[in-house]
């Protein structure tokens, strides 16, 4: 995601400082924090690790409603339709929804649950991706608990003891302006030719974006390279950068409506939300899943430990792994976890799937130890790569 | 002229040193070891420290410190060295430049404006900077169009181009910090000069410049600072193509892909303290040799 701070001054050493003194003051544990616990429930909210601790269904409600909030942070409204899951949210329970910083990363919500620890505006679930709900997790800051529909779940995309598990996630696609490109390219390997001189942008630096990483990763995929071996991507982009064709600016949607990025690597369902969004802007967005580097990716929710709205936290987590929490996700172009299941059940959004960018070959997934050196090496070498 | 200046110079008194200076100091020292001293000591801290994630026990340790030094991130660190110490330069002489002609022009209105314009261009950056670039000289730019000018070998998106989006804002920096100290050189200096026989350049040489000396290198110092901890303008053209220590920061500070890098950016942060500490030693020993003549 975007990160933008002050130029002047000595802002990054400023904000470096300021975040640690923050860590360091925020750290005295309210007393009150979980003590009043619903009288009528079978536990505390704050310890319930499925609906039935609470009793059912309406249990839960009352118990959300009675603490009427929720604080949530890191979800764009424009990002995979989170602005129309917080209202619906919000519609169907009466509960307010307190968003916070809507464009912080993965790394801001952990410091965030970290810093303010005990405190009534810390952070009652997040959207991770998946490297930090691992590294949370072994940290011991979220909450187990098992959603309803814990068991349709597929096993590789869930903690075991339910601490996280993925929620939605996309494809790397290759968005790019017909109205400009005469001929839109549909794969990694077309992303090389000439005709594409000063046109192909990521969605910012693959050391710090996760979709960037990802078309990393896919264009790894594409020259040779494995989920063990992501060397062969940063060569791709190192020589698309010395052809000329790979423009370091970070795509946007401003940068996608002025024309500055024509084609750019980003997930598909950003990708699709473009083409939605400038429709009759002069922009003619279209959308290609590369079928030479097919790579997919989930983000992760999970409920802070020490959540000041145990209940609410707990209600949200069901309403997005309802069928109406998961349609709401497709309908902004994501793909859903539970995907799979609602299409043979039927309870899928059908129009929505249709919509979908088409794909060819089904998905694979990293381990984490081969993320892991994935990343480490792309730390290592991308700089000199690019420069 | 500047009669004010003149009337502040000929006072003679000298600052008495005594308990009740130090008293009225108080508020200052207190507010800076408040806000520069617990955050540096919380960067210096976690940047020779590692916490175990499990067992919550803090170490000492030099991994950090010795990460922030080697690879990409000693890459980045002279990266951010060279544009710094390249745009300072070319802003201050572009500055100086500039601000003597404004100076000794005999239009007021040419000098409030030129001042004014100056204020207001030194405070703009930031992402609203980079994209007014973008769209008139980026890839697909009004300029960039009309003027032809990829085919000039044009790139935004370089060190270079990052250099001259910076003199956008460092160049009115040093109009602004070094006008005063212009105006302050006395019409007089120059008449006695000439009276003595003095070429242009004898003057410059042996009067001006020495005069100048600490307000220019002090200008130099600020455009590189201000340079160095640029981050945001920096963010939103080259991403990762151009290794900066601040873009570094942030990757290891916010981002989304790698973890557990928060004391690696700390020490980065150290790093970019001393190197400023570094150029800040050689600028105050040599201001207090010569400030005098400007008081």
């Amino acid at each position: 995601m975007l990160s933008s701070s002050a130029r002047r001054g000595a802002a990054v050493l400023l904000s470096a400082a300021v975040l640690t003194t923050l860590s360091a003051c925020g750290a005295a544990p309210d007393p009150k924090s979980g003590a009043a616990g619903d009288a009528k429930s079978k536990v505390q909210p704050g310890a319930a690790v499925s609906v039935a601790d609470f009793g059912s269904m309406e249990a839960l409600v009352a118990a959300a409603q009675k603490e009427g909030q929720l604080n949530v942070i890191a979800l764009p409204p424009d990002w995979a339709n989170y602005g129309e899951i917080i209202k619906a949210f919000e519609a169907k329970y009466k509960i307010k929804v307190n968003s916070e910083n809507p464009d912080a990363s993965s790394s801001d919500e952990i410091a965030a649950v970290k810093s303010r620890k005990g405190q009534k505006r810390a952070p009652d679930v997040m959207d991770l991706g998946i490297a930090f709900a691992r590294s949370g997790a072994a940290e011991n800051l979220f909450a187990p608990y098992k959603v309803t529909a814990w068991d349709k779940i597929p096993a590789g995309q869930k903690d075991a003891d339910g601490r996280w598990y993925n929620d939605y996630g996309g494809y790397v696609s290759i968005g790019c302006d017909a109205a400009k490109i005469p001929a839109c390219p549909q794969t990694f390997a077309d992303l090389l030719k000439p005709e594409y001189k000063g046109k192909v942008a990521l969605n910012g630096n693959p050391t710090k974006s996760g979709s960037a990483f990802g078309g990393v990763y896919a264009a790894a995929l594409a020259s040779k390279g494995s989920f063990a071996d992501i060397q062969p991507g940063i060569d791709f982009f190192g020589q698309l950068k010395k052809s000329g064709n790979f423009i370091p600016v970070e795509s946007t949607p401003a940068t996608v409506e002025k024309g500055e990025t024509p084609i750019s690597i980003d997930w598909d369902y950003l990708n699709a939300g473009y083409a939605e969004q400038f429709k009759g802007k002069g922009v003619d967005w279209k959308v290609a899943v590369p079928a030479d580097g097919v790579y997919a990716q989930f983000y992760s929710q999970a409920i802070n430990k020490e959540a000041p709205n145990p209940a609410a936290a707990r209600l949200w987590m069901e309403f997005l792994y309802s069928a109406d929490g998961q349609n709401l996700w497709l309908k902004g172009h994501a793909r859903p976890v539970l995907l799979p299941v609602m299409t043979q059940d039927g309870t899928v959004d059908k129009d929505a799937v249709t919509k979908l960018p088409q794909v060819q070959g089904t998905p694979a997934f990293p381990a984490s130890e081969e993320l892991d050196k994935a990343k480490a090496t792309l730390a290592e070498k991308w700089d000199k790569a690019l420069s | 002229m500047p009669t004010t200046l003149s009337r502040a110079a000929d006072g003679t008194s000298r600052r008495r040193r005594g308990p009740r200076t130090w008293l009225a100091a108080l508020p200052l020292l207190a507010f800076t070891g408040l806000c520069f001293g617990i955050p540096l000591g919380a960067i210096a801290f976690g940047a020779v420290t590692r916490t175990d994630p499990a067992t919550g026990a803090t170490q000492l340790t030099g991994e950090h410190l010795a990460r922030s030094l080697q690879g990409p991130y000693l890459g980045s660190l002279l990266g951010s060295v060279q544009l710094s110490a390249l745009t300072a330069l070319i802003g201050s002489v572009l500055g100086v430049l500039i601000a003597q002609a404004v100076v000794t022009s005999r239009s007021g209105a040419l000098r409030s404006a030129a001042l004014t314009a100056s204020g207001v261009l030194a405070n703009f950056g930031g992402v609203p900077l980079a994209f007014a670039f973008i769209a008139t000289v980026g890839i697909s730019g009004v300029v960039t169009q009309l003027a032809d000018l990829t085919s000039l070998g044009w790139s935004l998106y370089s060190f270079t181009g990052l250099a001259v989006v910076y003199l956008y804002f460092l160049i009115p920096l040093m109009v602004l910090v070094i006008a005063p100290a212009l105006e302050g050189l006395r019409p007089q200096w120059r008449e006695a000069a000439q009276n003595s026989g003095a070429t242009g350049w004898q003057f410059w040489r042996h009067v001006g410049l020495p005069v100048l000396a600490p307000s220019l290198l002090g200008g130099f110092v600020l455009l590189f600072g201000t340079a160095f901890a640029a981050h945001a303008t920096a963010a939103a053209l080259v991403g990762g193509s151009v290794p900066l220590v601040t873009l570094k920061i942030a990757d290891a500070l916010s981002g989304n892909v790698l973890t557990g890098q928060e004391n690696v950016a700390l020490a980065l942060g150290l790093d970019m303290i001393l190197i400023a500490g570094l150029v800040m030693a050689v600028y105050l020993p040599l201001q207090r040799r010569s400030a005098r003549w400007l008081r």
